[in-house]
């Protein structure tokens, strides 16, 4: 077990290096820089050589990147041209932001989708016919479409308010609302699914049937027996999601205006403000290895016979 | 029944993007600089007193300049001129009283033309992106299942990378690296090309499973043995057994494409504004905060969008197709 940590261990690190590495480079390769962007157009060549010197620009990538690197070996990811701030001052403040949306919507889509999963998947009739249409047309609603369509409903009642993060905690949660459903109703939808299947193929399982038979009833043998078998399925997949959860809500902070690490990556990728770029994605990065390591842990609590195999296969 | 449903409405989607210059009444630049935001016209079969007449509508008629409210002019009938300049249906005052069946946006341009020449544009630029995600994705899944050894590893290893990364980001990324500004041309066959970086790896990692396991079986020794070349293997008798796993992904990718055009459109790095795409109709709706309680109108490019994926999504269901995490989304 130690050792498949250390794998995925590594394989995280490696995760937030290539991520930033490659990020940093592509920023810098994009045509334009910050210079071209910022100056006005008729600004000098010597005043934007000047700047260019200022900001670092006037050096090769290789050499930038490498001045970079060893800098942020000591936690010094570089300044931000456009906020004319150090990158690791300005990233904590709007990660926290994203991970407060992005985990209020996992809770979401675990809290709706799975009780609604195990119910859809467990009986016939017209509530699970109603449960399963419901989720189609969610999973036909990604979080672009999903969030215009709660900010449309939002701006017609004026039920919750949209921009921004609010002020005192009850004020936030009120302002979390709109992007949290916009991200955690498709993803329900996803679970739903995914644990409506699973449910399915559980129930079929002679275990089951010898429940039953023993008088047990239906509804403790659906929620207690045939529960933890049918969660692997819906813990193997908690690694991808954490992938669309930052897709998810780099949309959605469009949308509705939420300041989190997406607005601001879009902000500097305008700007071609790379340090700031590559802060950015090594942040996001560093969330995702973290969901992924988590996730790969989860499965092996939930199905032990899972950290084996992936044991064999890395 | 709800897969011929949505196969009748992708139908429909379809047909309409191929005919949009015949169905649309107008061109998708055409703007009326007097009816900024006015709201659609609905076609009357009757007037106020009653009498029945052959289709017609009523001009707008602006109330508030400021506030852009616009009123029926109720004195006038407009009839609806068919089959005239090559188009199916327009108004036969267009200059006073266009036949805007949904609305006009901020430039005072047709909402439902742009939403048909959009369609061109935005299905058009999945289908390529789908059709590239295809080829790019069996050809490395090909070569990793069939070669093996490092480069099975290599690949495979590079493919997985990708895919762990949200696809949205990683298309950001390489979009960023190109010109802000690129002729439209350009721009699509760039956008289909990213789209296509990011998709084919779903498809590589199913081709190279099913490529290595048909290659054991005894058609396939047979095939080598009679003298097969690798080339022949692979596109007669290896790549084939792949078909069925190929179409489903391409049905999955295709809604994934549509939604990833609109995202970059709306943040500003697809298509830039005078073209009409689903995208770049949301980006244009959304620069204007009053759009959501007194121009819905301009949120139509979304609902066509989840016409569209909905339609997917049920001829998927019914197909039996696996309810696949599809994190592309």
């Amino acid at each position: 077990m130690s050792r498949y940590i250390v794998r995925r261990l590594a394989f995280a690190a490696l995760l937030v290096i290539v991520v930033s590495s490659a990020s940093m480079i592509l920023a810098r390769l994009a045509p334009g820089d910050y210079v071209d962007l910022s100056l006005p157009p008729e600004a000098s060549a010597e005043a934007k050589a000047q700047a260019r010197a200022r900001l670092g620009l006037d050096r090769s990538i290789g050499a930038q990147y490498l001045e970079w690197l060893g800098a942020a070996i000591r936690l010094d990811f570089g300044r931000s041209f456009l906020y004319d701030r150090p990158v690791r001052e300005l990233i904590p403040g709007r990660a926290a932001n994203t991970a407060v949306l992005a985990l209020t919507a996992l809770a979401v889509a675990t809290l709706v989708g799975l009780p609604l999963g195990v119910v859809s998947g467990s009986r016939r009739g017209p509530l699970s016919g109603t449960i399963r249409f419901i989720s189609l047309v969610l999973l036909s609603m990604p979080p672009l479409l999903t969030s215009l369509f709660l900010v449309f409903v939002a701006a017609r009642t004026g039920w919750f308010p949209i921009g921004g993060i609010g002020e005192s905690v009850l004020d936030r949660l009120h302002h979390l609302v709109v992007p949290a459903m916009a991200i955690g109703l498709p993803l329900a939808a996803v679970l739903e699914r995914l644990q409506a299947q699973a449910m399915g193929e559980v129930i079929g399982a002679p275990f089951v049937l010898a429940a039953l038979a023993r008088g047990v009833t239906r509804s403790r043998v659906v929620w207690h027996s045939a529960l933890k078998p049918s969660l692997r399925h819906v813990a193997a997949v908690y690694g991808l999601i954490v992938g669309s959860l930052l897709s998810g809500s780099f949309v959605v902070e469009v949308i509705t205006a939420w300041p989190g690490l997406g607005s601001l990556m879009l902000d500097a990728l305008r700007a071609r403000d790379i340090y700031l770029v590559t802060g950015c994605a090594g942040t996001g990065a560093l969330f995702l290895a973290c969901g992924t390591l988590f996730s790969d842990l989860a499965l092996g609590v939930v199905d032990p016979r899972a950290s084996e195999r992936v044991q064999e296969a890395a | 029944m709800s897969s011929r449903i949505g196969a009748a409405v992708l139908g429909i989607a379809i047909a309409t993007a191929v005919a949009a210059p015949f169905l649309a009444p107008h061109a998708p630049g055409d703007h009326a600089d007097r009816l900024l935001n006015a709201p659609p016209t609905v076609p009357h079969l009757r007037d106020d007193s009653g009498a029945w007449h052959a289709p017609f509508i009523y001009p707008w008629q602006l109330v508030n300049q400021l506030e852009q409210r616009y009123e029926q002019d109720r004195s006038k009938r407009v009839p609806l001129a068919w089959l005239s300049n090559g188009r199916l249906v327009a108004s036969s005052d267009d200059a006073q009283a266009p036949l805007m069946l949904l609305g006009a946006d901020s430039f005072g341009r047709d909402v439902f033309s742009r939403v048909l020449f959009g369609a061109r544009l935005s299905l058009g630029l999945a289908a390529v992106a789908a059709l590239g995600a295809m080829l790019l994705g069996s050809a490395i899944g090909a070569a990793a299942g069939y070669i093996g050894g490092v480069w099975d590893d290599v690949l495979m290893r590079t493919t997985d990378f990708v895919m762990v990364l949200p696809a949205i980001y990683v298309a950001l990324a390489l979009r960023a690296v190109l010109p802000l500004v690129l002729p439209p041309r350009t721009l699509f066959a760039m956008l289909a090309g990213i789209f296509a970086v990011v998709g084919a790896p779903f498809i590589a990692r199913g081709v190279r499973a099913i490529v290595r396991s048909e290659r054991r079986l005894d058609y396939a020794s047979a095939a080598e043995a009679l003298g097969a070349s690798d080339a022949r293997l692979l596109t007669r008798h290896l790549l084939p057994a792949t078909r069925g796993f190929v179409v489903v992904q391409i049905t999955l990718l295709v809604p994934a494409f549509i939604v990833a055009e609109a995202t970059l459109s709306y943040v500003g790095l697809g298509f830039p504004d005078p073209i009409a795409s689903w995208g770049t109709m949301l980006h244009d709706a959304s620069s204007n905060l009053r759009v959501f309680a007194d121009f819905p109108w301009l949120l139509s490019p979304a609902v066509a969008m989840f016409l569209v994926v909905f339609s997917l999504n049920l001829v998927l269901q019914q197909a039996g197709a696996p309810v696949v995490y599809n994190e592309r989304s």
